[in-house]
C-alpha cells in the first residue's frame, strides 16, 4: 500500500489529483471546525433576520479587481460615524437631529436601502422622518412614520409611496446623476434623520444601510445567505456522501461476490439472480420516491443507495476474479490445514484483491457527489444542509443565468467538477498502477 | 394491509368526501350524527370502488393471487391501462396518463436518440483513429480528458446555457421551439434545431470522452489479439483489418452497449429535460413529482419497463443477424 502510494506520486496527474483532494480534506476539516454541524444548519435555515445586513445576490467581493468598474460594498452608517444633535422643545418633547454622511465612489448603483431604527420609549412611539441630500444639493425628504417596538426596519426600497414619489427606484433616483441617469453620482451624500421624542428618558438611534453590490469572498444568494457558507459545508457532505456510498457499495459487492464464487452452488445462483435483477432496476426513481415519500435526509438517502446497491453489476466481474482465485495453491494449502469456509473468504479471497477493487472505489466517488448534487436539482435535496447541489438547483430555481449572477452557478459548479477531476486523476492512475496490463497500453 | 401509500390514500379520499358532504347544500338539514355517517358510507364505497378494501398481494390460493390488487396493477401496466392523473393534463386537455405520456413521448426520442447516436459514432470513430495511433499527442490528450466525463449532462447544460444563451445570447435558454411557434414547417424544424444545440452539446460532452477512451482501451486489447497480429503479418491492409478483424469480432459487444446507452438516455434524462425545460418524458417525470401525481410516475416507470424489455428483445434479434456462432433454436449441425 505503502509503495503503491508512492508510486502514484510518480505521476503527474495522480499528483494534480492528490493536491485536489488535499485541499477538499482541508477544506471540510476547516468546515467542520470552523462552522459545527448545528451552526451550519442554523446559519442556512435560520430566518432572514439572520443575514439582514447582507446584500441580495451580491456577487464576491473580489470580482470587484477584475472589472473597470468600482462596485459597491455595503456600508452601514450607524451611530458612531454620526453627529446627533438633540434640541429640547418642551418639557417632554424633544427634537432629535442625526446625521450621516456618505462618501459615494462605487460607479454602480446600491442594490438596495434601509434604515433601522432602535428606539427606547415607554408608551408613545417616536416619530421620524428622513431627510436625503445628494451630492449636488438636491434635497428628498420621506419615510415620514412611527417606529413600532425597539427595533423597527424601514426598508426604503420598498416604500411604495416613495416609489410612486420618485417615479423610480428610490436606491436609484437617490444616486442619480441628473446630467446622465444611467450613472451614479459621486461625491458626499447627508443623510439626515429627523426624530421627535415624547417621552423624557426617550431616546431613538438609527442606522442607515446601503446595500452593495459585492459581499464577501463567495457573494449572497436570493436570501442574503452566505455562499460561503454552503460552499465550505458541501466539501464535507460531498466528501461523506460520495466515500460512504462508494465504500458501502464496493464493500458490501465484494462481500457477496465472494461468498457466491466460494459456495458455489444455490448460493452462488441466488446471488447471481439477485444482481441482474438489481440491473434492471433504475436507482434514480427509487431515489426520488424515497425522497418523495419518505424522507429528504441527506444521510437517509446514502443508507438506501447503499442498500439498492449491496449487489451491483460488479459482482459480476469480482465474481470472475474469485472463481480464478479460488483454484490457486495457496487457498488449496488453507483448506488443507482446515480453515473455515468464513476464514477463508474474509481472510483469503477478499483481501487478495483488494488492489483491483481500490481503483474502482476511487473512481465511483464522483457518480455518487453528483448523484446528491442530481437529487438536489431534482428537489429532493437535504431540506435543512446546505450543498453544492443545491447552490446550484437554488441558483438555477432562481433565474441566475437570466439574471446575471454567475458566480452563483460557477462557484459550487467548480467545486463539485473539481471533486470529480480530483478522484478521477487518482482513479485512473491507480488502475494503471494496480493493473499493469492497462500500463501497456 | 398495503401499507403507508394507502393510508395516504384513505386519508385523501376521506377528506375529498368530507369536504364534498359538507359543502353540498342537499345535507344541510342533516345531524352531524348523520352527516358523519354519509361521509363513512361514502368513503367505503369509494375505497371499494378503488379496490382498496383487497388485500395487496396475497399467495395463499391461486383465486386469492387473482383478485389481490397487485395482480390487478400488474394487469393494468400490462394493458397500459395507466388511468387517470391526479393533476397534470395533457395539451389537448385530457387526463388520460397514456395520452399525456404519448404526448412527451416523440419529444424524448427525438431529442435523446440523436443524442445517443452521436455520442456513440462519434466515440467509436474517434477510438479507431486513437487505437490506430496509440500513443501519439492525441491519444494521451484523450485519455487527459477522460475525467470530464464524470460530470452528468445536466451539469454542462448549466454551462452551456451559462456560456452560450446567458452571455453570449447566441442560442436559447431552453423550451422546444421560439415563441410563438413558426408557421412554415421547415421554419419550425430548423427552431426546434436550434433549440436541441444546446442539450446535444451538454449530452455529447458528458458522453464523449469516457467513450472514446473505453472504447480506445477496448480496441487496443482486441488489436493485440493473436489473429489481428497474424492477419497484419500477413499484410492485410489498416482499413480491412479494422473492419473485418477488430469490428466485426466486437460488434456484439458494440451493438449491447449502444443499447443499453439509449434506454440509459431515456432514463437519465430526467434532469437535462427539466435544465432545458424540453417537454418529454424526463420533465413530466419531474412535473409529477414536485405535484406527488402518482399516475403519472408509475405509468412512466412502466413505459420505460416496456422501452427496456422491448430493446432488449430487438437486442436478441440483431445480435443473431451480426454474429453467425450465435443461432437460435441451439441447433448444433451447421
Amino acid at each position: 500500500m505503502k509503495e503503491a502510494f508512492k508510486e502514484l506520486t510518480r505521476y503527474k496527474s495522480a499528483l494534480v489529483g492528490l493536491f485536489i483532494l488535499f485541499f477538499l480534506v482541508a477544506l471540510a476539516i476547516y468546515a467542520v471546525v470552523a462552522i459545527p454541524y448545528g451552526e451550519a444548519i442554523r446559519l442556512w435555515r435560520g430566518s432572514e433576520a439572520m443575514w439582514r445586513y447582507n446584500p441580495r445576490t451580491a456577487a464576491p467581493a473580489w470580482i470587484d479587481y477584475f472589472t473597470p468598474k468600482r462596485l459597491l460594498h455595503t456600508v452601514i452608517l450607524d451611530s458612531e460615524v454620526a453627529q446627533k444633535n438633540v434640541e429640547v422643545l418642551s418639557e417632554r418633547t424633544r427634537r432629535i437631529l442625526i446625521t450621516y454622511t456618505l462618501d459615494y465612489k462605487a460607479d454602480v448603483f446600491p442594490s438596495e436601502l434601509a434604515v433601522v431604527f432602535k428606539s427606547r420609549y415607554d408608551k408613545k412611539p417616536p416619530r421620524v422622518e428622513v431627510i436625503w441630500k445628494t451630492p449636488d444639493g438636491r434635497e428628498f425628504p420621506f419615510g415620514r412614520q412611527i417606529p413600532s417596538g425597539a427595533i423597527h426596519w424601514y426598508t426604503v426600497s420598498q416604500d411604495k409611496d416613495l416609489i410612486s414619489n420618485l417615479r423610480g427606484a428610490p436606491e436609484k433616483i437617490l444616486f442619480q446623476d441628473p446630467k446622465d441617469a444611467e450613472k451614479p453620482i459621486k461625491g458626499i451624500h447627508t443623510i439626515t434623520i429627523k426624530a421627535y421624542v415624547f417621552e423624557s428618558d426617550a431616546d431613538i438611534d438609527a442606522e442607515v444601510i446601503i446595500y452593495g453590490t459585492v459581499h464577501g469572498l463567495a457573494g449572497t444568494d436570493h436570501l442574503r445567505r452566505d455562499i460561503g457558507v454552503a460552499l465550505l459545508w458541501g466539501a464535507p457532505i460531498a466528501l461523506a456522501f460520495g466515500l460512504g456510498a462508494s465504500f458501502g457499495i464496493t464493500i458490501s459487492s465484494i462481500i457477496f461476490a465472494a461468498i457466491g464464487a466460494w459456495f458455489g452452488g444455490w448460493i452462488d445462483g441466488v446471488v447471481q439472480r439477485l444482481t441482474e435483477i438489481r440491473m434492471v432496476i433504475p436507482t434514480l426513481p427509487i431515489l426520488i420516491m424515497v425522497g418523495l415519500f419518505y424522507s429528504k435526509s441527506i444521510w437517509v438517502i446514502l443508507a438506501v443507495l447503499i442498500v439498492l446497491n449491496l449487489i451491483e453489476s460488479s459482482v459480476k466481474t469480482y465474481r470472475a476474479m474469485f472463481l480464478q482465485e479460488k483454484r490457486a495453491p495457496y487457498i488449496e494449502a488453507a483448506r488443507s490445514y482446515g480453515a473455515g469456509h468464513l476464514r477463508i473468504v474474509f481472510r483469503y479471497l477478499i483481501p487478495r484483491v483488494i488492489p483491483w477493487l481500490i481503483p474502482g472505489f476511487v473512481l465511483a466517488v464522483p457518480a455518487y457527489v453528483f448523484l446528491e448534487a442530481s437529487l438536489s436539482v431534482l428537489g429532493l435535496g437535504d431540506p435543512v444542509l446546505p450543498t453544492w447541489g443545491k447552490l446550484l438547483s437554488d441558483a438555477f430555481g432562481h433565474g441566475a443565468l437570466y439574471h446575471g449572477y454567475y458566480y452563483w452557478v460557477l462557484e459550487p459548479a467548480f467545486l463539485l467538477m473539481a471533486t470529480g477531476f480530483g478522484f478521477t486523476l487518482i482513479g485512473y492512475t491507480l488502475d494503471k498502477i494496480f493493473n499493469p496490463r492497462l500500463r501497456e497500453i | 394491509m398495503g401499507g403507508y401509500v394507502d393510508n395516504i390514500k384513505k386519508a385523501q379520499i376521506t377528506e375529498q368526501i368530507s369536504v364534498q358532504v359538507y359543502q353540498n347544500p342537499a345535507y344541510q338539514s342533516y345531524t352531524t350524527e348523520e352527516l358523519r355517517k354519509l361521509i363513512e358510507q361514502k368513503v367505503a364505497l369509494e375505497i371499494k370502488r378503488l379496490g382498496l378494501d383487497k388485500p395487496f398481494i396475497r399467495f395463499d390460493s391461486l383465486y386469492g393471487f387473482f383478485h389481490s390488487r397487485a395482480f390487478m396493477y400488474l394487469i393494468n401496466a400490462l394493458t397500459l391501462s395507466l388511468g387517470r392523473s391526479e393533476h397534470i393534463y395533457s395539451s389537448s386537455g385530457s387526463k388520460q396518463v397514456w395520452l399525456i405520456i404519448k404526448e412527451r413521448l416523440p419529444y424524448s426520442v427525438l431529442l435523446f436518440t440523436t443524442a445517443s447516436l452521436l455520442v456513440f459514432f462519434a466515440s467509436l470513430y474517434v477510438a479507431l483513429i486513437l487505437s490506430r495511433r496509440y500513443g501519439s499527442i492525441w491519444d494521451r490528450l484523450s485519455v487527459a480528458l477522460a475525467p470530464l466525463s464524470t460530470a452528468p449532462s445536466w451539469f454542462y447544460g448549466i454551462i452551456l446555457i451559462l456560456i452560450f444563451a446567458a452571455i453570449l445570447r447566441l442560442l436559447p435558454f431552453g423550451g422546444l421551439v421560439d415563441i410563438p411557434p413558426p408557421e412554415n414547417r421547415i421554419m419550425y424544424a430548423l427552431s426546434v434545431l436550434k433549440h436541441m444545440v444546446l442539450p446535444l452539446l451538454g449530452w455529447f460532452i458528458s458522453g464523449i470522452f469516457v467513450g472514446v477512451y473505453s472504447w480506445r482501451t477496448f480496441f487496443l486489447i482486441y488489436s493485440s489479439e493473436d489473429y489481428v497480429e497474424m492477419a497484419r503479418a500477413k499484410g492485410v491492409p489498416g482499413r480491412l483489418l479494422e473492419r473485418r478483424y477488430i469490428l466485426r469480432p466486437t460488434l456484439p459487444t458494440i451493438i449491447t452497449s449502444f443499447a443499453l446507452m439509449l434506454i440509459a438516455a431515456w432514463m437519465g434524462a430526467i434532469i437535462t429535460e427539466s435544465v432545458f425545460n424540453w417537454p418529454g418524458l424526463g420533465s413530466l417525470y419531474m412535473a409529477a413529482i414536485s405535484q406527488f401525481d402518482t399516475p403519472i410516475i408509475v405509468g412512466l416507470t412502466v413505459i420505460y419497463a416496456y422501452l427496456l424489455g422491448v430493446t432488449v428483445f430487438i437486442l436478441d434479434i440483431v445480435y443473431a443477424i451480426v454474429d453467425p456462432r450465435i443461432k437460435v433454436g441451439g441447433g448444433t449441425a451447421a
